[in-house]
C-alpha cells in the first residue's frame, strides 16, 4: 500500500501544522490575560478560527484514507489523527475563551491579588507541548510522562479558585471580575485535559495500548 | 467417532514440513486450528499458505515427489498414519477451491450427489434429503430449487462456487477448506460468499487461504501469517490487523511488502 | 495531410502486394479443393446410374455376368469395423486413459513414441504380421484376422487422440472429485471420461473412418469372398477389396460397379467425418442453456 504513504504525510503535516497553531493560540491568549493586551487578545479569535478550518481539512484526509482501508501501525494513526485533531479544535475554543476573558479584564483595573495563574499557564502549556512533540516523534515514554502532570494542574486550579471564592466573599465588586478568572482557569484546565488525551493517543499509537480511564501508576 | 473434547482443536499440526523433492516449501509449522471457527491464512505468493491447506487433506501427494515429516491430527485423529486411506481424510476434510469448477456433464442435482452416489449412496430419498440440505447450507436453495436439472454450468460464476461449497457440504465433512474462493468474483458475488462463510462456522471449522487481507479481517477469528514457508505469527485476526507483533506481519499488512 | 499525399505512390504500392497475397492464398485454396471435387465428381458421374437396390442387395454374378451386386461387401465392410471397433476401441481409449491419467513421465514417452511410429506404419505391412500371427497358423484366411487387423491399426490412433483429448480436460474438475474422497478410478470414469467423451468419440469415428478404406492389409487376412458369410474363421468380402477386384478386371460390367463401389465407400467416409463434425458443434450450442 505504498499509494497511501503520500497521503499518511500529508495528514501528518496537516496535523502538526494545526497543533502549531492550537499552541500559538493558547501562549497568545495567556500572555494577553496576563499582560492585559487586547490586540494579542483579539487575535486568537483569528487562530481559532483557523484552527476550526483545518480540523475540517484533516476529517477529510482521514475519512479519505479510511475508505483505503488501512491496517495496523496505519489504522491506528490515522484513527489516533481523528482523536488528536478533535482535542486541539477545543483547545483553540479554550484558548479564544480566554481571550474573551482577558479582553473583558483588561477594560478593568486588575484585582489585587497574587495568584499562581501563570505558573498553572505554563504548566498547561507545557504539558500541551510535550504531548504534541511526543507526538512527532512517536515517543510513547515522553507520552506517558505527560499524564500525571494534570494533577498538578488540577492541584493548581483548585488553589486558585479558593483564592477567588475567599476574595468574592470579601469584595462584592471584585466578583465580575473574580468570575472572569475562574472562567480562564477552568480552561486552563480543560486545555491540561486535552493535553492528557492527547498524549494518552500516543501511547496508543505507539505501545497499541489503550491506557484511557486507567489509574496512572 | 472421535475422541474430540470440547477443548480439542479442529486441527492440531504440529512440526510440518513439506518437501517437493529437495526444495522444503514448509518449514516446521506447528500450529492449532479451532473448531466452529474461521482460521485465515495470509502471506505472499509462494509463501506456502497453498501447499499448508492441501496438507490438511492430503491433496499435496498429488505433486510428484512430494514428501512430508510432522504430525497433523483431524480431532485427535492421526491423518497421516499408515493405515490411513487418503481418501477417507478427503471425506473428513472437504475443499473449495480458486475456480469454481463444478462438472460439466453433470446437473445442479447431480453434482451435489455426485460424492455421495460414488461412495455408494443409492436410497434416492435421502440424497434428495442431503441435495436440499446442502444447496440450503450454500444459500443456494431458493435459487436453484426449480431447475435441479438444468446443467451446473449454466450458473453465473457466484452460483458455480456455492454450487461447489454445496456439493462438498454433501459429504458432511468436519473440517472446510477454500483456496481463494471468492478471488474469481465480482464484489457482489464475493459478498455473499463471505455472508455464506460466516453463516457456515456456526456448525463448520472453516480454513480459508486469501490474499484479501481485508477479506481476513473481515470474516476470520484468527489470522495466520506465513513467509518463506514459515509461520511468522499467528493469533486473533483483530489483533494481527491492527497492531501485529511481529515487524514481518506489521510489513507485510501495510503493504510495505508482498 | 501533408504526410499522406507524400506516401501515396507508397500507399499504392502496399495496396498492390496486399491484392497479389489474397489472390495468390485464394487461387491454393481452390487448388485444394479442386482434387476433392474432381473425385466427388468423377465418382458421381460414373457410378452414380449404378446404384440401385439391386447393387445393395444382391451378390456378385460369376466372372463374365452382368449384373448383380455388392451387398455381401457393404455387410462385410461393416462386420469387419465391428470387430475393428472391438479390437480398437478398448485397448485404445484404456491406452490413452493410462498415458493421461496414470503413468510416468518417461514411460509415457516410450508408449507416445511407439503409437507415432505405429501411426505411420505402411498398412501393407500391417497385413503381412496378421498374415504371419494368424492367417497361417489358422490355416486360413479369416474376417477375424481382417477386424483384428484393422483394430490394431485403430489402436495407436485412438489412444493419441484420446490421451490429447483427456489432457484438454481441466486438471480443476480431478483436484475436486479427489477433493471430495472420490476414488480416482471411479473420478476417471464418472467425471474426467464424460467430460471428454466427445473428443473421444470424435477419435474413434475418425480412427474407423480411415480403416474403413483400408485395401492392403485386407488383402492379407480377410481376402475377400464372393458369397454371402457370416462365419468369422471364413474369408469375408469387404468394400476396398471388392473395388479393387473390379478395378483390376477387364470387364467392364465390373468396372461400372468399381465407380459404384468406390462412391458409396467416399459416401460412408464422408458421412462419418460430417456426422463427426456435427457432434462437435453441437457441444458448444448446448452450452448456452
Amino acid at each position: 500500500m505504498e499509494h497511501i504513504n503520500t497521503e499518511l504525510d500529508e495528514l501528518k503535516k496537516k496535523l502538526i501544522t494545526m497543533a502549531s497553531h492550537a499552541e500559538t493560540a493558547v501562549n497568545r491568549a495567556i500572555e494577553s490575560l496576563v499582560t492585559r493586551n487586547v490586540d494579542l487578545a483579539r487575535q486568537v479569535k483569528s487562530d481559532d478560527a483557523i484552527i476550526d478550518q483545518l480540523e475540517i481539512e484533516v476529517d477529510e484526509i482521514s475519512i479519505h484514507l479510511l475508505t483505503k482501508a488501512p491496517l495496523a501501525s496505519d489504522l491506528r494513526f490515522v484513527t489516533v489523527t481523528m482523536k488528536i485533531c478533535q482535542n486541539l479544535e477545543r483547545v483553540g475554543d479554550e484558548a479564544a475563551k480566554i481571550a474573551k476573558s482577558a479582553r473583558r479584564l483588561s477594560a478593568e483595573p486588575p484585582l489585587s491579588l497574587n495568584l499562581e495563574l501563570p505558573l498553572m499557564a505554563k504548566k498547561a502549556l507545557d504539558m500541551l507541548q510535550a504531548a504534541l512533540d511526543a507526538f512527532v516523534r512517536r515517543d510513547s515514554t515522553a507520552a506517558r510522562a505527560v499524564i500525571p502532570r494534570d494533577k498538578e494542574v488540577d492541584a493548581l486550579n483548585k488553589i486558585i479558585n479558593s483564592e477567588l471564592t475567599d476574595h468574592m466573599m470579601q469584595n462584592r465588586d471584585g466578583i465580575p471580575r473574580a468570575l472572569s478568572l475562574m472562567t480562564a482557569t477552568r480552561s486552563l484546565e480543560r486545555i491540561a485535559d486535552h493535553a492528557k488525551n492527547i498524549a494518552e493517543e500516543v501511547v496508543y499509537l505507539c505501545e497499541a495500548q489503550d491506557i484511557r480511564h486507567t489509574k496512572a501508576e | 467417532m472421535t475422541t474430540a473434547t470440547p477443548q480439542t482443536p479442529a486441527l492440531a499440526i504440529r512440526d510440518l514440513s513439506v518437501y517437493f523433492g529437495a526444495p522444503q516449501v514448509l518449514k516446521h509449522i506447528s500450529i492449532d486450528i479451532a473448531a466452529r471457527a474461521v482460521t485465515a491464512i495470509i502471506g505472499p505468493s509462494g509463501c506456502g499458505k497453498s501447499t499448508f491447506l492441501r496438507s490438511l487433506n492430503r491433496m499435496h501427494e498429488l505433486v510428484p515427489e512430494a514428501r512430508m515429516t510432522g504430525d497433523i491430527r483431524l480431532f485427535g485423529d492421526d491423518i497421516y498414519a499408515r493405515q490411513i486411506d487418503p481418501v477417507i481424510v478427503r471425506r473428513r476434510v472437504g475443499m473449495v477451491f480458486q475456480k469454481s469448477n463444478p462438472f460439466p456433464t453433470m446437473s445442479i442435482a447431480e453434482n451435489v450427489t455426485v460424492g455421495l452416489k460414488l461412495n455408494g449412496m443409492r436410497n434416492v430419498s435421502q440424497l434428495f434429503e442431503r441435495t436440499e440440505q446442502a444447496l440450503t447450507m450454500a444459500a443456494l436453495w431458493d435459487e436453484v430449487k426449480d431447475r435441479l436439472d438444468a446443467p451446473a454450468i449454466s450458473l453465473s460464476g457466484g452460483q458455480q462456487q456455492r454450487l461447489c461449497i454445496a456439493r462438498a457440504l454433501a459429504m458432511q465433512p468436519e473440517v472446510l477448506l477454500m483456496d481463494e474462493p471468492a478471488s474469481a468474483l465480482d464484489p457482489l458475488a464475493t459478498a455473499k460468499i463471505e455472508d455464506l462463510i460466516m453463516e457456515l462456522k456456526k456448525d463448520y471449522t472453516i480454513v480459508i487461504v486469501t490474499h484479501n487481507m481485508q477479506q481476513a479481517a473481515r470474516i476470520s477469528d484468527t489470522t495466520a501469517f506465513f513467509y518463506m514457508g514459515e509461520l511468522v505469527e499467528f493469533g486473533v485476526t483483530a489483533k494481527i490487523f491492527t497492531s501485529p507483533s511481529k515487524k514481518q506481519t506489521e510489513d507485510y499488512v501495510t503493504g510495505r511488502f508482498g | 495531410m501533408q504526410a499522406a499525399t507524400a506516401n501515396a505512390p507508397n500507399h499504392v504500392w502496399r495496396k498492390c502486394k496486399n491484392v497479389i497475397m489474397q489472390s495468390l492464398t485464394f487461387v491454393c485454396a481452390i487448388l485444394v479443393i479442386t482434387p476433392l471435387v474432381m473425385v466427388f465428381y468423377h465418382l458421381v458421374w460414373q457410378g452414380f446410374t449404378s446404384i440401385n437396390w439391386e447393387f445393395f442387395t444382391q451378390l456378385p454374378k460369376p466372372t463374365g455376368e452382368t449384373g448383380g451386386g455388392i451387398g455381401n461387401a457393404i455387410v462385410g465392410t461393416f462386420i469387419l469395423l465391428a470387430e475393428a471397433a472391438l479390437v480398437g476401441i478398448p485397448v485404445g481409449v484404456l491406452g490413452g486413459v493410462y498415458l493421461s491419467e496414470y503413468g510416468s513421465t518417461r514411460l509415457n514417452w516410450a508408449i507416445r513414441f511407439a503409437a507415432d511410429i505405429l501411426n505411420g506404419v505402411p498398412s501393407i505391412t500391417w497385413g503381412i504380421v496378421v498374415y504371419a500371427l494368424m492367417v497361417v497358423p489358422m490355416h486360413g484366411f479369416s474376417a477375424l484376422a481382417g477386424g483384428v487387423v484393422l483394430g490394431m491399426m485403430m489402436i495407436p490412433l485412438v489412444m493419441r487422440t484420446t490421451e490429447e483429448v483427456l489432457q484438454l480436460v481441466p486438471n480443476g474438475y480431478r483436484e475436486a472429485a479427489l477433493a471430495l474422497g472420490i476414488d480416482k478410478w471411479k473420478s476417471i470414469i464418472q467425471i474426467v471420461i464424460p467430460a471428454a467423451l466427445r473428443g473421444i468419440v470424435t477419435g474413434i469415428l475418425l480412427a474407423l473412418a480411415r480403416v474403413a478404406g483400408e485395401t492392403a492389409p485386407l488383402m492379407f487376412t480377410a481376402l475377400g469372398n464372393q458369397y454371402w458369410s457370416h462365419k468369422l474363421t471364413e474369408p469375408m468380402a469387404a468394400l476396398p477389396l471388392q473395388i479393387f477386384n473390379y478395378a483390376i478386371s477387364p470387364y467392364d460390367d465390373w468396372h461400372r460397379q468399381a465407380w459404384a463401389g468406390a462412391l458409396i465407400l467416399l459416401l460412408l467416409v464422408l458421412t462419418t467425418n460430417v456426422g463427426v463434425r456435427f457432434l462437435a458443434r453441437d457441444r458448444f450450442a448446448k452450452r448456452k442453456h
